[in-house]
């Protein structure tokens, strides 16, 4: 298989393949918690249940103070490297080419210098999320293979990206292929390990504003 | 990689003494000293070479015997010929063409019918062992009267006239990677040269066409110094095929901008922005195009506003199309998207009714346990 095989499988057959898993992957997990439901109240109701369930998904963005102190680094470097790989991921005009061609949606792109110094803060910060998992005793005590693997496959279409857009090491077509072949494992194994908290994290947010709601008090 | 071919300088044509020297034939053509001096530092400068090997170059292609060149046309469109011929004047680089003895080429040779299949046979015998091949045209192998020459197949004659030759040059990319008639459904078979031979060093000059100069350069390089030039992974000459289109591109900066014609006619192209979204495959693509260009260096394609197409690459004619841009799937995955999410909504739903009927049916079955039960 010559490079510019692979590059084509990649955008065809890998493609289609990694979609289609990603897609019925969280679709069937979300209608699976959704459709499981929940044994009936029987409390009289003391508050909007809906109104601060919405509320609680905005305003547990914000750490508080207590947890903040307590886990510092993981913190600053889960918010810095979400927000600087959101930069590269849906502000570089080729990635926008692409949901463009899927979704029919376009926005306008950042220049690639930008794009280039979100994507080396993101990586950063994904080592410093490693180098503290590995070296806090409690953190690593609680780290297991799924964490581990998660977070190479969340690195990798990092790191070929930028390989990819530097052009090092091997030709463009290998780098573009690998790039791709790295997002559509990610994408694979997306509905099957803590990925899914993309989506489920407005759910659980949700439901715990719900509850106070419901009892009436702050969440 | 430089293959060595083991030939020594200029022993190519040492068997047609006849045919003299290269430098006498520029001189009859009219070529003045300085006109040739001038390809020679062109040419090295093209093949990387240090400027002091130009003189080396000079006296080389000066003393160097016309070789035999037999020039074998199969599953093609002569788009090579003509990209190779057609030069715009009279140039050097042309009439280092006109002074290799092309024995055999069906297009360009006079004569026909069995004559023309002599001079093949003449040609290869005599000069056995020290002819170059050059191939245009890919291979079919599912049927061999797809393509014929004087009731051959190509794949005949091609390993007929591969057993006797020094080198072989697969010019354009139907002879290097299969090119057009390999396409999907490839419905011929069609191979390259590589495909079939294994055992001779091939230079694949790949293009749709490949640009003149290309094969001038390495024809300098082999009359020099009786060896390939350096070769990449995919048999290009390095010289040439070094660098991606996107990496020696003018308009590189509006990509690095974010700068995009959007469209062949809106404000961006007017203003020669990039044309990564009109589907350019410059950055996958490796060939001399933005720097040699065409038409004795007046521009290339994307000079000219429309992308690059990617023709030296294998298997460019199934890129998903020449106008969708390299970022974009190549297959419908708007479609794959909806079918995919209602067949999930679907199996999601069925697995939720599933799940809670299995908790009603745990529900309905549960026995409670009382304090008495545990005293029991």
């Amino acid at each position: 298989m010559t490079e510019i095989e692979l590059l084509s499988w990649a955008r065809g057959p890998g493609l289609q393949i990694a979609t289609i898993v990603f897609v019925a992957g969280v679709v069937i997990r979300i209608l699976e918690i959704l459709l499981l439901g929940r044994k009936a109240n029987l409390a009289e109701a003391k508050g909007s249940e809906m109104s601060n369930g919405l509320r609680t998904i905005v305003t547990r963005t914000i750490p508080d103070k207590t947890t903040f102190k307590r886990s510092s680094v993981t913190i600053v470097s889960g918010y810095v490297f979400h927000i600087a790989m959101f930069i590269p991921l849906f502000f570089f005009a080729p990635h926008i080419l692409f949901f463009k061609d899927v979704i029919g949606v376009s926005w306008p792109s950042l220049p690639g210098a930008v794009v280039d110094a979100f994507a080396v803060i993101s990586i950063i910060a994904m080592i410093a999320v490693l180098i503290n998992r590995l070296t806090n005793r409690v953190m690593r005590y609680l780290t297991n293979f799924e964490d581990l693997l998660v977070w190479l496959l969340t690195f990798l279409p990092l790191i070929t990206g930028y390989f990819a857009f530097h052009r090092i090491g091997l030709t463009a077509p290998s780098l573009l292929a690998i790039h791709l072949l790295s997002v559509e494992v990610l994408l694979i194994v997306f509905p099957f390990t803590k990925l899914m908290h993309t989506f489920t994290l407005f759910l659980a947010r949700w439901y715990n504003g719900a509850i106070s709601g419901y009892r009436g008090v702050a969440s | 990689m430089t293959k060595d071919l083991n030939l020594k300088n200029g022993s190519l044509t040492e068997i047609s003494p006849e045919k003299g020297t290269l430098g006498e034939t520029l001189r009859k053509q009219g070529v003045s000293r300085r006109s040739f001096m001038k390809f020679c530092a062109t040419t090295a400068s093209m093949m990387a070479l240090p400027p002091a090997m130009i003189p080396s170059i000079a006296k080389a292609l000066e003393n160097a015997r016309r070789p035999s060149v037999i020039w074998l046309s199969f599953q093609e469109c002569t788009g090579c010929t003509e990209s190779l011929t057609r030069a715009h004047t009279s140039t050097v680089e042309s009439l280092i063409f006109d002074s290799i003895s092309l024995d055999y080429h069906h297009t360009l040779q006079a004569a026909a019918g069995h004559g023309a299949e002599l001079a093949r046979e003449v040609a290869m015998e005599e000069n056995y062992g020290n002819y170059l091949l050059v191939v245009d045209g890919s291979i079919p192998l599912d049927n061999p009267g797809y393509s014929t020459i004087a009731g051959i197949s190509n794949l005949d004659m091609l390993n007929e006239a591969a057993k006797g030759a020094a080198a072989i040059i697969a010019v354009g990319t139907c002879a290097t990677y299969g090119g057009i008639p390999h396409a999907n459904p490839n419905p011929t078979g069609a191979v390259s040269v590589k495909d079939i031979i294994k055992d001779k060093p091939i230079i694949n000059v790949p293009g749709c066409p490949p640009i003149p100069v290309v094969i001038t350069g390495v024809l300098a390089h082999f009359l020099t110094f009786g060896s390939l030039p350096e070769l990449d992974h995919i048999g290009r000459p390095k010289a040439f095929y070094g660098q991606s289109i996107h990496d020696r591109c003018y308009r590189r900066p509006f990509y690095d901008k974010g700068q995009f014609a959007e469209t062949f006619d809106d404000e961006g192209a007017k203003k020669g922005w990039c044309l990564f979204k009109l589907g350019c495959k410059g950055p996958t693509t490796y060939n001399a195009c933005a720097t040699t260009k065409w038409n004795n260096g007046t521009s290339f394609p994307i000079e000219s506003g429309h992308p690059c197409i990617g023709c030296s690459e294998p298997d460019f004619w199934d890129g998903g199309g020449f106008y969708k841009a390299l970022s974009m799937p190549t297959d419908n995955l708007t479609q794959t998207l909806k079918y995919a999410a209602a067949g999930a909504v679907a199996a999601g739903v069925t697995v939720g009714v599933m799940n809670r009927s299995k908790k009603n049916t745990s529900n309905k079955i549960h026995v409670k346990t009382t304090l008495e039960d545990l005293e029991k």
